[in-house]
């Protein structure tokens, strides 16, 4: 799925990395326990989160997260968008819970990851 | 491919700077052109090994060693040495305050994570002295 149809989707709002709406994500992960985002994201994917530290972004550039949805209107410190910036990467955010944008996307198609 | 080398020093509960000298690495990885599922398992474990170094060590290091055949990662520390291994070894276990699990880490996850990343891994650590990690993945044909 786009990034663009995923913003459409969750009337997400796009904080940074509008050139990179075309991108396709393959899966999302939603968590907000990054030690897992890192076992188990697998790359391609869209990151849900409602957690907005800079760890965040870096546990994403490690794990080829290709863009970061920040859930329940959560939205980020400069410091942390600046990061995302410096690593061509695509953060929006919504006022959906995580539970309600997983469900709206898992229903337009966007899969989870699958485990091993 | 000659054997390069980059040391990065790793300061005690610096949250700041913390995943830079994985993304360092990450970084150096990609110029080699090597490719993305090794980068990606290289700079997973690094980063691990990194925010393991901040969150618990009095402050420690990380090297990176690249040859021909495989990529090597060390993770030392000065301290303060894990009392039982096997246990800090297994999934879920971890003495992270409530702090770092706010910041989405301490779940227990780093060091099998760390395990899991590498084709090799060895750890080996001494009370008030130091933890001691190496990993290494080994290139493949395409890699």
């Amino acid at each position: 799925m786009k990034l663009i149809d995923i913003m459409e989707k969750v009337k997400a709002e796009v904080l940074c990395g509008s050139e990179f709406l075309n991108t396709e994500v393959q899966y999302a992960f939603g968590s907000d326990l990054m030690s897992d985002v890192l076992a188990y994201v697998k790359g391609n994917t869209l990151l849900l989160t409602g957690l907005t530290n800079p760890q965040v972004i870096r546990t994403a550039e490690m794990a080829d997260v290709v863009a970061i949805l920040f859930v329940r209107g959560k939205i980020p410190g400069k410091d942390v968008i600046d990061l995302a910036m410096e690593n061509s990467m695509a953060v929006l955010t919504t006022k959906y819970t995580l539970y309600t944008t997983s469900g709206i996307l898992y229903s337009e198609g966007l899969r989870g990851i699958e485990q091993d | 491919m000659d054997n390069i080398r980059y040391d990065f020093e790793i300061e005690k509960d610096d949250f700041e700077r913390a995943g830079e000298a994985s993304s360092s690495i990450k970084k150096i990885l990609r110029q080699l052109g090597l490719n993305s599922g090794i980068i990606r398992r290289v700079a997973i474990a690094a980063y691990e090994a990194e925010m393991n170094l901040v969150i618990h060590s009095n402050g420690g290091s990380i090297v990176i060693e690249i040859d021909p055949r495989k990529v090597t990662i060390f993770a030392n520390d000065k301290g303060p040495g894990i009392k039982d291994v096997k246990l800090a070894m297994k999934e879920g276990y971890s003495t992270a305050s409530d702090r770092i699990r706010e910041m989405g880490f301490g779940a227990g996850m780093g060091l099998p994570n760390m395990k899991k990343c590498s084709d090799d891994f060895s750890i080996k650590s001494i009370l008030k002295e130091g933890t001691f990690i190496v990993m290494k993945m080994f290139l493949k044909d395409g890699d």
